[in-house]
């Protein structure tokens, strides 16, 4: 108390010496770079545009099963989609999991760092100072939280579309068996969560794309390019060597959880390969990030 | 990894400008340096900013910055001159920790830079090459933005800060504008108020008057005087002369990387020596006289004449102008010309001021 007097009589009020962190001053930068993400024009476009491609699948499913049948195979799951609303989620993230998504999470990957530092805003992150590791752990984790934002537009709006299309009930698996309901929209959450995580080492390759440079469109394009040559790399059976390896190869395995006893050997291989990349371009986007200079 | 000791109250420390007086938090034994009140006249090794051989070298080849031993004492306002492309940002993004040096060595508030920037940069605002924003979020949210990058800044007091900053930069009417459709000089207003988030030990503007018109000028210089007014170290870059003479204490003078001079203003303006002006149409017969009376360095000019005084004290003038009258010199203006900081600078680096880097 005599100390905060005989400050009070030096007038200034001007602290100095260290000031103490605390865990909720620490976490504000979390918060904020979600809201940054959310509050963004682009990424509300590109979560609609995530929401309209189930409806328009839903609506070409519909008018084709309502003119005379044509027979053809087509993705086994859009044939049962007319027998149930619910598979339309499937369906709808079958068609998105290839191109859509990774198209969404690699533009806001990729931007995340290299759009700050195209702006100059990322020097006075610096200097406030946010501290490197944390601003990129705040990154990825809203690239994390994008992709499970996007997974569900699409999730959500394939069920409603399904829905308002399609008849709802019982749900015949791709193995035969049949389950009631409220099961099989329990697996529809599992098969959206597992669909949102084999994201997620895209979302580290977009980060560390987006420290190698000072413009947010040569990243965000960059990391797109990526994901379409990997596609086409695992279309090749020649290069079968290192196929198992690209992180696309397993990520359509999520339809193994829709028979009745759920297969899981592909999605465990599809998650323990994300956490592989998670691990290998995260540390590569840290160790880049925390000792470049930014002179932007 | 941060783990500051906590050295004080937390939600004292972290409190709003507005806030009461805090007790001065202890140091922590590990320090080298105490931090002394910044009221106190400053000591010896109690310099805010202090660097050592400094020494940045870009990729190209490029000697950006070349062996600068800078000394900013706290308390002074400090004027960190030079024209475009000598160095000085390079210089300040390397104080900040932006930019690793090559060689030597800077520090901060007493710790070393770039390892201590977690500890020292809350304690520092700072305004560097310009400002930068969010366009797509109004004046206030970029703010938020920038204070909950701070680990240090206190969320429960954020709102109020964020208000208090924008009251003192005039921008409370505009803060709900998007800040893309601000004009240069909002936006400069903007990132002035993003430096006076929390109170400061010291505050660090780069150029800060760029682009604004006079009236801009003049209120930026007036909150550059009530900052350093309260206590605050300020260090302000600027390639214009007449600001740094108008609001500075101290001033350092920077060409092609290298540190050419430093000390306070009053020393630097004393290093250009004033010269002795006669107004005449009879410049022949002036410089006859002025040459008898050991007036040196004689300059002719159209009706003019001009020449250093040397030593002498005020009073021998008088004389001097009545020994040009008693010539038959026709004596229409006699006078001493103040040396300014311009003639300094242009003494010590030999260069114009608007050189182009």
């Amino acid at each position: 108390m005599s100390q905060a007097e005989a400050s009070q009589a030096g007038a200034p009020p001007v602290v100095t010496g260290r000031r103490p962190q605390s865990a909720s001053g620490f976490l504000s930068l979390f918060r904020n770079e979600l809201h940054l993400t959310f509050r963004r024009m682009r990424t509300k476009v590109l979560l609609g545009i995530l929401a309209v491609l189930p409806v328009l699948i839903g609506v070409v499913v519909k008018l084709n099963t309502d003119s005379p049948h044509e027979g053809g195979g087509g993705p086994s799951f859009i044939a049962q989609t007319t027998q149930n609303g619910l598979f339309l989620v499937f369906t709808a993230l079958a068609v998105a999991l290839p191109v859509f998504l990774p198209m969404t999470v690699g533009v806001v990957a990729g931007d995340s760092v290299a759009g700050e530092a195209a702006t100059g805003t990322l020097r006075y992150l610096l200097v406030a100072p946010a501290g490197r590791t944390r601003l990129l752990a705040a990154k990825f984790t809203a690239g994390l939280v994008f992709c499970l934002a996007a997974t569900a537009a699409v999730a959500v709006a394939a069920l409603a579309t399904g829905a308002a299309l399609f008849p709802l009930g019982e749900v015949t698996l791709i193995s035969g068996d049949t389950i009631g309901f409220a099961d099989a929209l329990l697996r529809a959450v599992l098969v959206a969560g597992v669909v949102a995580v084999s994201l997620a080492g895209l979302v580290a390759i977009g980060l560390f794309v987006s420290t190698l440079t000072g413009s947010g469109i040569a990243a965000m394009a960059a990391t797109v390019g990526l994901v379409i040559t990997v596609q086409i790399l695992d279309a090749f059976p020649q290069l079968d060597a290192i196929r198992p390896f690209l992180f696309t190869h397993y990520w359509l395995s999520f339809a193994d959880l829709l028979r009745a006893p759920m297969y899981w050997d592909g999605v465990w291989k599809d998650l323990g390969l994300q956490a592989a990349y998670v691990a290998v371009f995260g540390s590569a986007a840290w160790s880049r990030f925390t000792s470049r200079d930014i002179s932007a | 990894m941060t783990e500051a000791p906590v050295t004080g109250d937390v939600t004292e420390s972290a409190g709003g400008p507005g806030a009461a007086p805090r007790p001065t938090p202890v140091a922590p034994a590990s320090r080298t340096t105490s931090p002394t009140s910044p009221t106190s006249t400053a000591s010896p090794g109690d310099d805010v900013i202090r660097t050592r051989g400094l020494t940045k070298r870009f990729r190209g080849g490029q000697l950006a910055v070349d062996g600068l031993d800078l000394t900013v004492p706290r308390g002074s306002v400090f004027g960190f001159l030079g024209p475009n492309g000598s160095g000085k940002t390079t210089t300040i993004r390397m104080l900040m920790g932006l930019i690793a040096p090559t060689s030597g060595a800077a520090a901060v508030l007493g710790e070393p830079m770039p390892q201590s920037v977690a500890s020292v940069l809350p304690r520092v605002g700072a305004l560097i090459e310009g400002p930068a924003l969010y366009g797509f979020l109004s004046g206030r949210d970029n703010l938020v933005r920038f204070d909950s990058a701070d680990p240090t800044a206190d969320p429960r007091t954020r709102n109020s800060r964020v208000e208090a900053a924008l009251e003192r930069v005039g921008l409370s009417a505009a803060a709900g504008k998007k800040a893309r459709a601000y004009s240069l000089g909002m936006k400069q207003r903007l990132g002035l108020a993003s430096a006076l988030l929390q109170p400061r030990e010291l505050l660090v503007l780069d150029e800060p008057t760029n682009g604004l018109d006079p009236q801009g000028m003049r209120e930026i210089r007036t909150l550059v005087r009530e900052v350093a007014a309260e206590g605050t170290t300020v260090f302000l870059s600027s390639h214009l002369l007449d600001e740094i003479e108008q609001v500075c204490t101290h001033a350092a003078v920077m060409s092609r990387g290298r540190l050419v001079v430093q000390g306070t203003v009053a020393e630097l303006a004393a290093r250009a020596q004033g010269r002795l002006v006669v107004r005449t149409p009879d410049t022949a017969r002036a410089a006859e006289v002025l040459a008898a009376h050991g007036v040196g360095a004689l300059v002719h000019g159209e009706g003019r004449l001009d020449g250093e005084p040397g030593d002498r004290g005020d009073d021998a003038l008088p004389k001097l102008c009545a020994a040009l009258v008693e010539a038959g010199v026709r004596v229409y203006g006699f006078g001493l010309e103040r040396g300014t900081l311009e003639d300094a600078f242009v003494a010590l680096t030999g260069e114009g001021f608007d050189v182009a880097g």
